[in-house]
């Protein structure tokens, strides 16, 4: 409603202002043109050193032998060539092995918990959107875990999931007489569920919280007018909130799949140094094999394959969803 | 504007996968003469109850010199990633505590001072520490890497009343002693013994000494890893096994990391534990001196001794100097103030160790039956871990491996001698090359 509303009176406005505004920026010519580079600058000079500089370090490492033995003067590790990525890509041998099924378990997880966290963001950002009593508690209540200290949340999940003591298995176990024993969840198969719901736990919020901004911009007669054509809460969402927030969607899985796939702290937290393998995401794995075996080499080796990939997927989803959009714009 | 887009996502997600191999800043280490930065290694019941066993000796120090020691005590899980991270930027404190395992391989990234002829006689010389405690300070016929401060060996405990309702006279002392007698006390939801099945470096000491039994010494002569031996994967499969076969391991303590095998032990729900000196933790937990006992860690047969009677490592902490100090002479004198008599039975005593200075070692004080134990072990039947400079990464990968093996045989899963030496062999190629 607003955006026709007010589209339209201001055309002829805009018409009339022509002539004026195109003389401002000639009057204050090349500063106006440089003013915003110019506002730019600090971040880019501070992207450039905490981004870009450690980034093109790593991949020099990743072509050199960096033991412990050169950690101290990285710049003296002898020159290795593709060693480090034959070694990560070497998937008949254990490191490449390992490699490989982190990075399959890290797909998984990844697709998963960005589903879910989508999934359960938008439903209950849609649920929030009919006025109620109660609702500003709910919407408070439902960004907790996004605003507690991820390492004090993922402790208590810790704690939570111990097989003896935890709450967990006190209740499917010892209240609901769930299985012959307790579960291990830290250890083990279960592992990677542990790490799955307290991801999704932890990511929904986000995801509620875009969804709702988005909903914000959908006029509300569009659903008046829907629901005068006989069309119910399904169709309604169907046909006019999903479309709707098309492109907060495609942000919001994008933003939250970089994040699922290069999630440190969860399992970090979680499992500590060394993660059960069923539950070995990629970013541990090569913390692992960086800093624990102190192979930093490799370790940059199978940064570098991962940033590829991430530039990859990444690349091809937004050329995607751009030609998408743009075939919807016509 | 969306190319920007792509790019600005491409420049996150570019930062995001290089954050495994950013590396942070350490702390500013001092130029001034007159102090010294000192990091700590946790060794009581908290960080705060280091600094209060710490702080009135270092003020002492200052007392007696006019140099001004600036504390920090770091969490072992920290410890070494700081350490690490220290050497890298070049960043680091002027004095630090270490494990003792990890000597020869912090000595191999060339930032520690090393302890020539004439550093050591700064101190008081070579001869004022035990020999045992010597033989983790680096790797042999190299200038040592750090001096030995507070010494622990493995000893066995055992719950004297849980003994007392199973019907058990004598305390074990051989590995078969130790099954017969979990096995009376694994019943009504207690256990024979405690194991820590998720803490790297625990299983580590306990496989090493097992390996020492079966005669293997996980690197060869030449300091390659040499993980598969028989003998390695008998000691892994003997150690599993307590849990697989003989279950007197309750399956939970395969997860266990943050020493709640001495909560168990301490609520009378584990009847045995090996453990490096844990006194205050078992009265801290409520549990008296006079409920446990101590005998020395279990042997194949016979007496602790050398060889495969070995049944400990050299445990302990050792005190290194960073290379690039600002204040040589300082933290010269600061080693030599902490390794001297008087301040060496009041922190070992504080922290319930042993004094790896032999002459401290004399104080009555040392001469309790619990400590008698520990200082017979570490004289006569410890053995050091191999001194080779890739210790660190096997106590991650060996260390990963026994946590795997107690997962399986949590999940009721079978550990046999193949799937050891499976996980060993995995183990071993994920070791650096040379």
């Amino acid at each position: 409603m607003t955006e026709t509303a007010v589209a339209h009176p201001t055309e002829p406005a805009v018409r009339k202002a022509t002539p004026g505004e195109a003389r401002a920026p000639r009057r204050s010519g090349r500063r106006r043109i440089a003013l915003p580079y110019l506002l730019l600058l600090p971040a880019l000079l501070l992207e450039l050193l905490v981004h870009l500089v450690p980034m093109l370090m790593g991949i020099a490492m990743s072509f050199k032998e960096l033991t412990q033995f050169y950690i101290r003067n990285w710049n003296e590790a002898p020159w290795s060539g593709l060693d480090n990525y034959t070694v990560a890509i070497d998937f008949d041998a254990p490191v490449g092995q390992a490699l490989l099924k982190s990075f399959l378990t890290t797909c998984l997880f990844t697709v998963l918990s960005v589903g879910l966290c989508w999934l359960l963001g938008t439903a209950a950002a849609i649920f929030l959107q009919e006025n109620f009593r109660g609702r500003g508690f709910l919407r408070t209540l439902f960004l907790v875990p996004y605003a507690l200290p991820v390492y004090a949340a993922v402790i208590t999940w810790a704690f939570m999931f111990q097989r003896d003591n935890g709450l967990v298995n006190h209740v499917l176990h010892d209240q609901l007489g769930i299985g012959d024993s307790p579960a291990f969840w830290l250890i083990g198969d279960n592992s990677f569920w542990a790490l799955l719901i307290v991801s999704v736990w932890k990511g929904w919020p986000f995801a509620f919280l875009t969804v709702m901004a988005g909903l914000q911009n959908i006029p509300r007669d569009m659903y008046e007018a829907a629901a005068l054509d006989g069309a119910g809460v399904w169709k309604q969402i169907r046909h006019i909130t999903l479309p709707s927030l098309r492109s907060v969607n495609q942000v919001l899985v994008l933003v939250l799949f970089l994040w699922t796939f290069n999630d440190f702290n969860t399992p970090f937290v979680l499992f500590g140094k060394a993660a059960p393998e069923a539950a070995d995401l990629i970013s541990l794995h090569i913390y692992q094999s960086s800093f624990q075996t102190w192979n930093f080499g490799t370790g940059s080796a199978m940064s570098v394959l991962l940033l590829l990939f991430l530039l990859v997927v990444t690349g091809v989803y937004l050329l995607l969803t751009s030609r998408g959009r743009k075939t919807s714009d016509v | 504007m969306r190319r920007i887009r792509a790019a600005v996502t491409g420049a996150v997600s570019l930062s995001l996968a290089f954050t495994a191999t950013a590396c942070g800043g350490g702390e500013g280490s001092e130029s001034s003469p007159k102090t010294l930065t000192y990091w700590a290694s946790n060794q009581g019941a908290s960080l705060e109850v280091d600094k209060k066993v710490l702080q009135p000796e270092l003020d002492q120090f200052e007392k007696e010199t006019g140099i001004k020691v600036k504390l920090e005590v770091i969490p072992w899980s920290d410890l070494l990633n700081r350490i690490l991270t220290a050497t890298t930027s070049g960043q680091g404190p002027d004095i630090l505590n270490i494990g003792n395992t990890w000597s020869a391989s912090l000595q191999s990234t060339g930032a520690l001072l090393p302890w020539d002829a004439k550093n050591l006689e700064a101190i008081g010389g070579k001869d004022r520490f035990v020999d045992s405690a010597l033989g983790s300070t680096g790797v042999p016929g190299k200038d040592p890497a750090a001096v030995p401060l507070y010494s622990m060996a493995y000893a066995l405990y055992y719950n004297k009343q849980m003994f007392k309702d199973a019907g058990i006279a004598e305390p074990p002392t051989t590995w078969d002693e130790v099954i017969a007698a979990g096995k009376k006390l694994s019943k009504d939801g207690k256990a024979g013994i405690g194991v820590e099945g998720s803490n790297l470096s625990n299983n580590i000491h306990q496989v090493f000494v097992l390996g020492k039994q079966h005669g293997a010494d996980f690197f060869t002569a030449d300091g390659k890893p040499d993980f598969t031996s028989d003998g390695a994967v008998a000691a892994v499969k003997q150690y599993i096994d307590l849990m697989a076969a003989q279950k007197i391991v309750a399956p939970g303590n395969a997860e266990y990391a943050q020493n709640q095998s001495l909560s168990d032990f301490a609520k009378n729900k584990t009847g045995m534990v090996l453990w490096q000196t844990p006194q205050q933790t078992f009265s801290s937990q409520g549990m008296g001196p006079e409920e446990w006992g101590v005998v020395p860690a279990p042997v194949p047969s016979g007496k602790p001794g050398q060889g495969a009677q070995t049944n400990s490592m050299v445990a302990g902490i050792n005190l290194a100097v960073f290379k690039n100090t600002k204040n040589l002479d300082g933290a010269l004198k600061f080693v030599k103030y902490m390794t001297s008599d008087e301040e060496q039975i009041v922190l070992n005593k504080a922290y319930g160790s042993v004094p790896p200075v032999k002459s401290a070692q004399k104080d009555p004080g040392f001469g309790a039956p619990s400590l008698a134990v520990i200082r017979d072990t570490l004289a006569n039947s410890a053995a050091a871990l191999p001194q080779v400079p890739e210790e660190s990464q096997f106590e991650t990968v060996v260390g990963t491996a026994v946590k795997e093996l107690f997962a399986d045989a949590a999940a009721g899963r079978p550990v046999t001698t193949e799937s050891v030496k499976a996980r060993l062999e995995k183990a071993q190629q994920q070791m650096p090359k040379k």
